[in-house]
């Protein structure tokens, strides 16, 4: 057979092409479940470790860690709900709030009169309330997201996490280590009784003494300022629902 | 087929095949294929050490595939053919890493799917599976995907130790250090430190093998 002939080349493309696809679909199909699966779990261990309630070392003893997660997740999130732009708890959303942590970037995009933002609360073992607000934004290569738990006065932030897609391992890429979200612990979101987010200052130990930022990664200027401005925009989002049930 | 008579399996020249990338033709630091991948992950260790396994696993079966299709693939198609079998496989490492590694597959992110861009892929798929049979390709893909993982480890190992004081995330240098000055040196965490480790990596190892100098 002629092996440089057109109808050769043509059809040893197709199969070619088919043979890959019919392989590759079938293993994504085999492990989508799986996938989605990591991906809830990842979301889960996240909200909870917002609120310092997620045991990395815990859960990575269990058996099955996404087993776990679960059941931790269900134990100690109390209460989830959506909030429309006016501040208001939507009644019966507890099921669209986590769904709709899949597509926060588009929810955030929306016009602020359709935006339905989903807040979780989390009760401790101690029985301490703490109110989780899901953050989304763009970071130098991609994506950054994040949750910000905040005390009962909506104001005071009680912990945070970050995730991100692709930033730059070892500087831009800070922001998901323990170190970088730390420094939110105890900050403040309202200034005098105006929304003012948090601001990254440049330096170690620039923010000091300033309650409303935190250093910025050195490095990672751009990443830091993404977080930044994250905050800004999407904590400010749901400003009507902090203003309304925080205690001032 | 050829005439020679049966081999076995682990041959010398086999062997050969699969120690020679480690040393006198590493494709890092002999035939410089892949630095671009080796600059990009090696910030921290265990990243570093993820990619090797998976450019090996990569490496591998690329060759062995393309190897068994050597004698059908048309001459003029050659290259689109490779790419789809290397896509492919590099797709499915992404997804099996996804599934069942997902803390590792997020710390990869990107660098996963560029292992499509390698060169040392391409280059061995050029330069040794499309002449030589299954097996011998086979290792031949197993050699260099360890001959490159092994730099990146120690690239890894290096950059992470100096860059931020742990190793595979674990703090190595005491806190009682930095408290006499000691500071971590984040140029190593930055790409053109990278380049300049593996120069040195370069320099060290011709040094000592005097047949790589011209």
């Amino acid at each position: 057979m002629n092996r440089q002939s057109n109808t050769y080349i043509i059809g040893y493309s197709i199969v070619l092409v088919v043979v890959v696809a019919v392989v590759l679909s079938l293993v994504t199909l085999s492990l989508s479940s799986r996938q989605q699966s990591n991906v809830e779990v990842e979301k889960m261990s996240d909200i909870l470790g917002s609120v310092g309630l997620y045991n990395a070392e815990e859960a990575a003893k269990a058996p099955n860690k996404n087993d776990y997660v679960k059941s931790e997740y269900a134990k100690y999130i109390v209460e989830s709900f959506l909030v429309d732009s006016e501040g208001n708890k939507i009644p019966n959303s507890e099921k669209e709030a986590f769904a709709t942590l899949n597509n926060l970037k588009a929810e955030f995009a929306k016009d602020a009169s359709e935006r339905k933002l989903p807040v979780f609360v989390s009760k401790n073992d101690e029985g301490r309330i703490n109110y989780i607000l899901p953050v989304y934004g763009a970071g130098l290569w991609g994506p950054i997201w994040g949750y910000i738990s905040l005390e009962q006065n909506l104001d005071t932030i009680n912990g945070s996490v970050f995730g991100h897609k692709g930033e730059t391992p070892g500087l831009g890429a800070e922001i998901a280590t323990p170190a970088f979200q730390k420094q939110f612990v105890g900050k403040t979101l309202f200034s005098n009784g105006a929304f003012v987010g948090i601001s990254v200052t440049k330096g170690v130990g620039s923010s000091a003494g300033n309650s409303h930022a935190v250093d910025a990664i050195s490095g990672g200027t751009i990443t830091s300022r993404a977080v930044e401005s994250m905050i800004k925009t999407c904590v400010g989002d749901y400003e009507p629902f902090l203003a309304k049930y925080g205690v001032k | 087929m050829s005439n020679k008579e049966k081999e076995p399996i682990f041959s010398a020249k086999n062997m050969k095949l699969l120690t020679g990338p480690l040393g006198s033709s590493n494709p890092i630091t002999v035939q410089i294929l892949g630095i671009c991948s080796a600059l990009a992950v090696t910030a921290k260790l265990q990243p570093a050490f993820v990619m090797a396994l998976s450019v090996t696993v990569v490496t591998a079966f690329s060759n062995l595939i393309l190897s068994m299709l050597r004698k059908t693939i048309p001459s003029r198609i050659r290259i689109i053919v490779q790419l789809v079998v290397v896509a492919a496989l590099v797709i499915l490492v992404d997804q099996i890493l996804k599934a069942f590694v997902y803390d590792v597959s997020k710390q990869l992110s990107v660098f996963v799917g560029l292992i499509i861009t390698n060169c040392i892929v391409m280059g061995r798929i050029e330069a040794f599976a499309l002449g030589n049979k299954p097996w011998p390709s086979f290792l031949d893909g197993i050699g260099n995907g360890l001959g490159y993982g092994m730099i990146l480890v120690i690239l890894g190992f290096f950059r992470e130790l100096l860059g931020a004081g742990t190793v595979w995330g674990y703090r190595v240098i005491p806190e009682s250090f930095y408290a006499h000055g000691y500071a971590n040196n984040s140029l190593m965490l930055l790409p053109p430190m990278a380049l300049i480790c593996v120069g040195i990596i370069i320099w060290i190892h011709r040094s000592r093998n005097r047949s790589l100098c011209e």
